[in-house]
């Protein structure tokens, strides 16, 4: 029986559980040992004008070494000046400010700041604390500007963030509004809501150590992508890659926030490179909060309109993304958002268009989901608000719409074709396994009694999209060496996904040899030159099939080796990989071991390299129902019980794929529930320490329901789909849904993420006033 | 000033400076680096260590405050090199960890919660790791963990 599928303990946890892995600044290495410490100096305003730095009295300070600013920065092409760099010059693709030109982002503050938080000088110390006392003596003369803060700031244009950009709309795109789209509707909902800013907030913040030496750039990253930060630093300091070496050692955490380097990052490697000394960084929590980029941050306008008997006939989505204070992933989040406008349902017209707006905030990048959360959050909310203006049970209203399983491949009207897909079992299976008529009876009797703590049902019916990127493809080496033992050299980086277990898996059930004698090698660019890395839910499917495909490629050179060494037609050898031996074909008594093989194959064993693309992508689904107690009282929701169907095609490390649904539906509980990145009217964020950011805990989670399902997909040949986002992307609008529906009786229609018990207990209220 | 720690079992003598936190001390002095440091507001328990057996967070300790005392950090909670103890076995059964950075922090707050109650409820487990983040795992293996772990007579 193949290991495929089967439950297995994870190879990287001992490691882990003993010495604390090895992290960026955990890296002892003699290349480090003099390494000095960095230390930021960030804009304390959001938008101002920067009239002076004098930076003398830090460079005295004890311990400093070096003191940089932007004045420093003499050995890098200056950042193309406003109005004249052609768009993303500086590096073509590797650019890490996709806008380029009036929207170009420099290293360090030039003539002016944009957001709190932003780097305007750094330290360089012999250690933290002589860092720190330094920083606070580098002065800075600000002539501070209007703040633009909201979408709302941004569109009204009265204070431009970039004065060579006609406005604070950097990229706008999609459909007009058709006109009688909605005509033949007999119910048409139109509503407003907001789909908050987040801070991604990895467990280990950004960390970077750098070193300049014998003309080779090493820098040690904190990073989902090795090789695309190798790829990026060339870019940026003009070098050769070949001169450059990237290490990811073990990551805490990325969610999409640490694919690549960012501007930080580049700056500490830049510093290396300039004074010639080995750095090190890792930010602090406060500096992660307002640092790190964030996610989400859309305003959307629903609109849905259908039939009272339960069909929904078009749906449009406006969608306006607060990029932060400069675009750096360009139309891109936006562009994922439209391109899953359509959700799971079978709907005639679907309509989605976008404008991406800059404000004095941090920048808004990837955050787990990306895209498709807001796509989901914005569909569900809508099916819910028709559900509630037709007086339909909302399960009932999915049930109507969903695409049946006879309708794939499926060409969604927002663009994509969905390959596979069984939606309704999905959403049956959640309602049978929670008591779905139960728990609305439970719901009836409390209502009945008009008790203080009400409960609130909520669904969720949703498809993503992963491995978008799949052209890209994802890199696989595997060697046998003459002991028998394997190493598989993979572009893709984990930090947390468990890539070394799933990957030797792929080995152990194509060749035979044991997990054990399967070492994974990932994210040092000398090893590894080439690759994509993990973000988009990419890796088994790309990444795991190239090791795969590598395991074929070494079979088919090993059957030649045997057949030799057996004196038998190759057509007769076959692979025993309960043992890991070769064997002429019903003579199982002379066998040769993978050890025999790969040493009589020549002194470097049996290799192969595969770079694995494919033509599309995959669209996972699933169904989720949160179950909520809202204490009418207060406004307190509390999620009590959550079921799941995640249908990820092919499961091939079952604990782990749950793994990733408990740490997915963790997040998409806490963005309905409790976080928020909070911004006062002047762009002072109010959550960047974590004793105001509310991240969520054990005490606030109950533990999950998660319900089995698979449905192959036939893109590649482990039949997989990702797994990594699925989570938050069911999870958000469920528990959102359900808070909504615990209070729906009294007359609440919606409550914005998060539903904190402020809001809460103010739309209670509003609801009863009338209002 | 100079301070003497016992240090997972070893006598350590050391001359620090009176703002240096026993996190920094763990990490820069001892190279102990397990202990890792997840925020500045003692919010998130990744520095979690044990000062005489209680859980403390370590980036909220003075080192000066460990002078004379017995730090244990996850590197001495086993009993030798290729053997984890109960908690930390718990923790690979029912993968309690994924990106890991948490973990050690994870550990030594269940060894103290067990050390404290051993026969922990779920409610129990999930209130006693409140001070404790994790952003991978949605702490669901992790409270299986502790469970099974107290099921298995971890009472240290």
């Amino acid at each position: 029986m193949s290991i495929l599928g089967t439950r297995v303990v994870r190879t990287e946890d001992p490691r882990l559980l003993t010495v604390g892995g090895t992290y960026v600044d955990d890296v002892r290495v003699p290349e480090l040992q003099t390494a000095a410490r960095v230390t930021f100096v960030r804009s304390p305003i959001a938008h101002a004008l920067i009239t002076g730095i004098d930076v003398a009295q830090a460079r005295q300070a004890p311990g400093v070494v070096a003191v940089l600013t932007v004045a420093d920065i003499d050995d890098l092409a200056p950042p193309p000046p406003p109005g004249e760099g052609p768009p993303a010059d500086g590096g073509g693709e590797a650019a890490p400010l996709p806008l380029g030109g009036p929207w170009s982002e420099p290293l360090l503050a030039v003539d002016r700041v944009r957001y709190v938080g932003e780097p305007v000088a750094i330290v360089i110390s012999e250690d933290s604390y002589s860092g720190a006392d330094a920083a606070e003596l580098v002065s800075v003369d600000y002539e501070p500007l209007p703040a633009v803060v909201t979408i709302e700031d941004a569109l009204a244009n009265e204070t431009r963030l970039f004065p060579d950009a006609t406005s604070n709309v950097a990229v706008e795109s999609g459909a007009p509004a058709q006109a009688g789209a909605f005509a033949d509707c007999e119910v048409v909902v139109e509503r407003t809501i907001m789909n908050q800013r987040l801070a991604p907030m990895p467990m280990e913040g950004r960390a970077v150590a750098a070193r300049w030496a014998d003309e080779k750039l090493t820098v040690w990253v904190s990073t989902q992508n090795a090789q695309i930060s190798r790829f990026i630093l060339a870019g940026v300091f003009g070098l050769d890659p070949a001169s450059i070496r990237v290490v990811a050692p073990d990551v805490g955490g990325g969610f999409g926030a640490k694919i690549g380097i960012d501007r930080d990052g580049l700056i500490v490697a830049w510093a290396a490179k300039h004074t010639g000394r080995a750095l090190r960084w890792a930010e602090t929590r406060s500096e992660n909060l307002v640092g790190m980029t964030h996610g989400r941050d859309q305003r959307h306008v629903i609109k849905i309109g259908g039939s009272r008997d339960g069909r929904i006939q078009a749906y449009r989505l406006d969608v306006v993304q607060n990029a932060g204070a400069f675009p750096r992933m360009g139309g891109f989040l936006p562009f994922l958002t439209k391109l899953m406008a359509a959700g799971p349902y079978d709907i005639k017209h679907v309509e989605a268009a976008s404008r991406e707006v800059v404000t004095n905030t941090t920048p808004i990048n990837a955050y787990r989901g990306a895209g498709r959360p807001e796509a989901t959050a914005a569909i569900e909310r809508a099916v819910d608000l028709f559900a509630a203006a037709i007086g339909l049970d909302p399960a009932e209203v999915r049930r109507i719409n969903l695409l049946t399983s006879d309708q794939f491949p499926y060409q969604s009207p927002s663009g994509p074709v969905y390959d596979s897909g069984d939606y309704v079992s999905a959403l049956d299976k959640v309602l049978a396994a929670a008591g779905y008529q139960e728990l609305r009876a439970e719901q009836a009797r409390r209502r009945e009694r008009e008790d203080a703590v009400q409960l609130g049902l909520g669904l969720s019916s949703y498809v993503e999209i992963t491995a978008a990127d799949a052209d890209a493809g994802e890199t696989g080496r595997l060697d046998v060496h003459g002991d028998g033992t394997a190493t598989v050299y993979t572009g893709s980086s984990a930090h947390g996904q468990g890539h070394h277990t799933t990957w030797a898996m792929l080995v152990e059930s194509e060749l035979g040899i044991p997990m054990a004698d399967v070492t994974v090698v990932h994210g040092d660019t000398d090893l590894i030159p080439l690759g994509v890395g993990t973000h988009a839910s990419r890796s088994l499917q790309l990444g795991g099939v190239a090791v795969q495909r590598a395991a074929w490629e070494v079979k088919d050179q090993a059957r030649l080796v045997a057949a030799e060494m057996l004196e038998a037609s190759e057509s007769d050898l076959e692979l025993d990989t309960g043992r890991g031996l070769w064997q002429v074909r019903g003579d199982p008594g002379a066998a040769k071991s993978w050890a025999e093989v790969a040493t009589h194959a020549g002194p470097d064993g049996l290799t192969a390299s595969v770079n694995h693309t494919e033509g599309q992508p995959t669209f996972p689904f699933g169904s989720h129902l949160a179950v909520v107690e809202v204490d009418t009282d207060t406004g307190k929701a509390r999620l009590i019980r959550h079921v799941t169907v995640d249908d990820a095609g092919t499961i091939v490390s079952p604990a782990q794929a749950e793994g990733q649904r408990h740490g997915g539906i963790a997040q998409g509980v806490a963005q309905a529930l409790l976080e928020e990145m909070v911004y006062d009217r002047q762009g002072n964020p109010q959550t960047a320490t974590l004793a105001d950011y509310a991240a969520i805990s054990a005490a606030e989670l109950p533990s999950f329901e998660l319900l089995a399902s698979e449905t192959p997909t036939t893109i590649n040949p482990l039949g997989a789909k990702g797994i990594g986002e699925a989570g938050t992307i069911g999870a958000t609008p469920a528990v959102q849904n359900a808070v909504v529906d615990a209070v729906s009786h009294l007359g609440v229609r919606h409550i914005d993420m998060p539903a904190t018990p402020s809001r809460v207990w103010a739309a209670i209220n509003g609801a009863r006033e009338g209002r | 000033m100079n301070i003497t720690v016992t240090v997972n079992g070893n006598q350590v003598a050391a001359e620090v400076a009176d703002r240096t936190l026993l996190a920094h001390f763990l990490r820069e002095r001892l190279n102990l680096t397990a202990t890792k440091i997840g925020c500045d507001t003692s919010s998130c328990g990744a520095c979690t260590v044990l000062l005489d057996g209680q859980s403390v967070k370590s980036c909220t300790v003075l080192a000066a405050q460990a002078d004379g005392r017995e730090v244990t950090t996850i590197e001495g909670l086993a009993s030798g090199p290729d053997e984890l103890h109960p908690v930390q076995q718990a923790f690979r059964a029912e993968h309690g960890l994924q990106c890991g950075f948490c973990t050690p922090g994870m550990v030594m707050a269940a060894v103290s919660l067990l050390a404290e109650n051993s026969a922990p409820t779920e409610d129990d487990v999930r209130s006693a790791l409140e001070g404790n983040l994790c952003r991978c795992t949605g702490y669901h293996n992790i409270v299986r963990a502790v469970l099974a772990a107290a099921g298995d007579g971890v009472t240290q």
